[in-house]
Formats: C-alpha cells, structure tokens, sequence
C-alpha cells in the first residue's frame, strides 16, 4: 500500500510588505502588483507533512494550485522540496471567485486524480485568511475534514491520530481514510530546498489546466459567477492616535507609564 | 419576518461571551428594518435550559434549541448536518457566528453544506437601503476593508472574532419562544471520523482577550532573557502576556493563544503595552481597539507610535527592569 496525497498551495502577496498595499484612486482597485508572491507560509506546513507520510509509506504527493499562470514558479519550488507533481489551475474564469466557488474547482480538480487518500492545506491563507477553504473543500468531496491540526499520528496506513487545537485545549480524532486535514504551524517545520531539489524538479511534470481540462466543471459554480458573496467597496481604515512623546531619562519615562497605566484604571 | 440568527457556542454549560457580543450586533441590525425581526439564538447542547435563561438577559426573542446527549460538546461531524437541516427548514435571513476556533470550522461547513456566502472575521456589520446586510472584511492583514454582501443566497452568513463588538444586557429577562430542533441528522453522521474522548483543557496560559492590561512583546525584545522580564512584568500589573509572529517563532513566547493580529486575537483591553513592537498592520488589527495605548521602541521611526496614545524612544531592555524595580522597591508610590 501506498498514499496518494495532494496538497492545495496558495501563492500569496509577501506577508511582510501588507504595509505597501494601496487602493488607486481611481479605479477603487487594490493595488499590490509592487510586492512579491510567495507560497502561503503555512501551507508548506502541509507540504513537509505530505513528503514525510510519503516517505515513510510509500506513494506520491501531488501539489496542486489555482493561480495566475505566473505561479508556476511555486509549484516548481514545491516540486524542489520534493513534491512528485504540480498541476496549475489557471483561467480567467476561475477569478473572482470566493472560497465556495475556489474549493468547488479544487474538489473538482482532485476527484479527477483517481485515488486520492489524504488532502492537505494550511489552515488559514496570509492575504485573505478567512481559514474556509479546507473546510467547504472536505464538504464538496464529501469527505471527513478537520481544521487547525496540529498533531498528525499514524495508526496504520489506514487509520490516523489527529489533535485539533481550540482556545484554551484540543481534542483528539480517530480519522480514517481519505481524510482533509488543514494544518497549523506548530505541526512541523518546512525544510529547505536542495540544490539536488531544483535540479530533480525540472525533470518533474506540471499539468497546466484551463476549465477545460477540469471534467464535468459546472460554469456556474466557478469563478466570480459561482460566487454566493460579492465584494462591494474597499477602503483603508485609519487606524491612527495623537501620539504624545514621553520624554525623559529611563526612571522619568518609567514612572511616566506606571502614571499612565493607573489613570488607564489598572490597580496594582 | 425577518429572521437574524446568532449561533451560540457553549463548553460545559457556559456560553462563550461572543455569542452575547452577536445578539447586541444582531439587534442592532434588525433595527434597520421598519416591521418586527426575529433575533434568534441556536444552541446545541446536551442540556440547555440554564443557558436559555441566560440568553433570555440578553433579549433574544426565539432561542432554537438541539437537546440532546450526543451533542454535549461541540464536533462539526454532528453539529454541521443538524445546523444545515435547521437553516433548510427554517430559512433565516442572516446567521452569525463566532470566528472562534469552533466557529471557523463550523461556519464554512454549515455555508457549503447551504451553498451559501459566508463573510469571515467581519469587523462590522450594517443593513444597507435595500436590506441587505454589508460585512466589512478585512484583507492583507488588516490593511484594506472590504465590504462583502451576499446578494441572492440565503442566510447572509458572517463570522466575527470575539472582542469586535461590545455585549449588552437587557435589563430585565425577556420571555422567548423556544423552537426544538428537527435531529434527525444525527441518524446519518459520518462515522470515518470520530473524536478521542473529550477536550482536554490546558490552564497555564491566561487568556489575552479576558485581561484588563495586556504586555504584548515584540521582537525588538530580542532574548528569551528579555522575553522573562515582560513577563514578570506581567505579573507585577497583573496582567497577561501577548506576542506577534516573530517571537511564537524564536520560541519566546509559548502559545499561539498569546498571538495578537489578525490571524490571532483581537483584543481591547483596558491598556495596552507594547514593547519592542514596530507596528505592523496585522498586529495593529488585533490592539486598535484598547482603551489606552503605551509603547516603548528605541527606533524613533517605529510605526506602533502612530498608533499610540502615549509612546518612548527607548530601548525596551533598558525599561523593562526599570519598570520592574519601580513597582517592586515601591518607588512608584512615593511619587502618585
């Protein structure tokens, strides 16, 4: 026995420069095209997970995305970490589409795979970060889902011990197979791309695929059409405060915020 | 009428407190329309009628209950198809939940299970002219709103973080009508997965959003050393310890539950205090809302004192035991 497991990877604007994001004036449009795309931090998460199930039973990983078709370069460094296929869902029809329509056309892409036995993603994406899609993705296979695992725990091939994390605890799972699991940070830590990684992923297959080339697609379940929420206007909050300087020497400036902290109604 | 649902999550017979914070905004909302609107509350449980009460303080006109013992605590695997035949059955105008780690599971399953739209962690809420309900939602870390409607399908789905809007009780309790819930979807549950016993609890860590001054770190902090003096800290004021992303991972602090930001907690403490924290936009998300502002950073430029009542150009591992040998040599009260 063998798995077969696919892991959903979003390409996402840099976390790190969500400071530079912008609305133009004119066309109300958000303006990001300045700020690099790199894969979901905690989808790679979901990655390292699959490449150690593989290798310790056997089987392949399958990473799948639905992008612009700019996003090779993502599926190409995935297939460096050592996924074994990339397939790119890409088609001006799949835009607009909100995480109803986005894991409709994922769930439709996978149950084209043949025999998919787990599928993984990161629980939450940088940019949009509503942490729905694994779950509708699990509705429309029709498969079991989890969010927020953190603990992954083979029983047997077949069978897996998972934990989920809520607030204050957890709880634990007995899972059989096929399974969704979204995935938290804490699960396992990505490993770095090889060289010998860039060099075998080149010789990788990547399935560039068009509405077309998914079957029995309902047009108006995909896309901005397929949508049941539709954005209205954006704007950029302010967030601002007067701002006064504390000045002083160290001790000054201290008793200056214990000052402020018993005017701010905390007793101690 | 018009029918404006709030999904309750309760532990152990207690209400989580943002279900309070959904039935004000849900009122609120119903206020928008000319003729009576039903505010109801859905709870699952496997014993109800203490949290019914409760919820009758807080003004709900319907509460729709599911009794019954396999649902005493929460698993989408039954919670989902019960929740699912109650909106086919009933069909509300609008549905919102807690964007609590129960909540951002059960609310997408509920919503595909409907195919309907569903606005996440909504910062507000408002009914527009034409009575459809407009969900400000944040993107990018909280740097862009966006609305976000749900135009044909129904319910108008929504899911807001605990903390966003404030709870209010009604001065006195106010009768509702209580509707049983159809269970027949228990008889069909997927039984591929299944939980191992009950939620397991973990007390060490006091939770940020319950604290009335938080001490949230930043990775200017930089040691774990450092890190121990905020913490101290801490306990001098009595109050909890919060973190951004960098610091969960140097591994200072211990618990993605002290995360602040938008993919952690929104907070609105009575005092904030940020050390050694540059200020951005997704950790600003999560504290805008505090009462009151402090921050020390020993970069002149930081962005957090933008956002800042008060602020020091400092460096934080400079304060930090000053701050500690304040309160503790009891100098602070010889001065205020």
């Amino acid at each position: 026995m063998s798995l077969h497991i696919v892991v959903c990877l979003k390409p996402v604007p840099d976390p790190d420069c969500y400071d530079q994001v912008t609305i133009d004036p004119n066309t109300k449009r958000i303006v990001r095209e300045n700020i690099p795309m790199v894969i979901n931090a905690v989808d790679k998460v979901a990655l390292e997970e699959a490449l150690q199930l593989r290798d310790a039973f056997g089987g392949k990983v399958t990473v799948v995305t639905m992008s612009l078709p700019s996003a090779k370069k993502h599926l190409l460094e995935a297939l460096a970490m050592g996924a074994d296929e990339g397939i790119l869902l890409t088609d001006a029809s799949f835009g607009g589409a909100d995480t109803l329509a986005t894991s409709y056309t994922l769930s439709k892409t996978i149950q084209q795979l043949g025999r998919v036995d787990l599928v993984l993603l990161g629980n939450e994406s940088a940019d949009g970060a509503t942490c729905q899609v694994p779950s509708q993705l699990g509705e429309w296979l029709g498969l079991p889902h989890l969010w927020n695992v953190f603990s992954v725990e083979p029983m047997d091939e077949r069978v897996f011990l998972l934990k989920t994390k809520y607030e204050n605890g957890h709880k634990e799972w007995r899972g059989e197979l096929p399974l969704v699991l979204a995935v938290s940070r804490e699960l396992v830590k990505p490993r770095h791309i090889s060289a010998m990684g860039i060099i075998k992923a080149k010789n990788k297959p990547i399935a560039i695929l068009n509405k077309e080339g998914v079957n029995d697609l309902q047009e108006e379940c995909i896309g901005l059409v397929g949508s049941p929420t539709q954005p209205g206007e954006i704007m950029i909050p302010d967030m601002s405060r007067s701002g006064e300087r504390l000045e002083g020497s160290c001790e000054e400036m201290g008793l200056q915020i214990l000052e402020k902290i018993r005017a701010g109604g905390i007793v101690f | 009428m018009k029918k404006i649902w709030i999904y309750v999550e309760e532990y152990q017979g207690r209400i989580n407190k943002v279900a309070f914070e959904l039935i004000a905004k849900a009122k609120e909302l119903g206020d928008a329309y000319l003729e009576p609107v039903e505010i109801g509350a859905v709870l699952l449980s496997n014993n109800a009628a203490d949290s019914i009460e409760v919820l009758e303080l807080y003004g709900v006109t319907d509460v729709y209950v599911g009794e019954n013992c396999r649902l005493g605590e929460y698993c989408h695997t039954t919670y989902a198809p019960v929740l699912a035949d109650l909106i086919k059955e009933e069909d509300p105008d609008v549905f919102l939940f807690g964007a609590t780690q129960v909540g951002s599971e059960l609310a997408p399953t509920v919503a595909a299970r409907v195919r309907t739209g569903l606005a996440a962690h909504c910062v507000n809420l408002r009914i527009d002219e034409g009575g459809m309900m407009v969900a400000d939602v944040p993107a990018f870390g909280g740097k862009i709103i966006g609305e976000i409607l749900v135009p044909t399908k129904r319910p108008q789905m929504a899911s807001v973080k605990p903390g966003v809007f404030t709870a209010k009780e009604c001065g006195l309790p106010q009768a509702s009508r209580i509707h049983k819930i159809n269970l027949c979807a228990l008889d069909r549950v997927d039984l591929r997965l299944v939980p191992q016993g009950t939620f397991v609890a973990n007390t060490s860590v006091k939770p940020i959003e319950d604290a009335d001054i938080v001490l949230a770190g930043g990775y200017g902090l930089g040691s774990q050393e450092n890190w121990q003096k905020l913490v101290e800290l801490a306990e001098l004021l009595g109050g909890a310890v919060g973190s951004t992303r960098p610091c969960l991972d140097e591994g200072w602090a211990d618990s993605e539950e002290t995360m602040i930001g938008t993919s952690g907690k929104s907070i609105r403490p009575k005092v904030y205090l940020g050390f050694g924290i540059s200020g951005a936009t997704h950790h600003v998300c999560g504290m805008k809302d505090a009462n009151l502002v402090i921050t020390v950073n020993k970069d002149q430029k930081a962005g957090i004192f933008g956002v800042s009542d008060y602020y020091a150009v400092s460096d934080v591992n400079e304060i930090l035991p000053v701050l500690i040998e304040l309160i503790k040599s009891n100098k602070i009260n010889q001065y205020f």
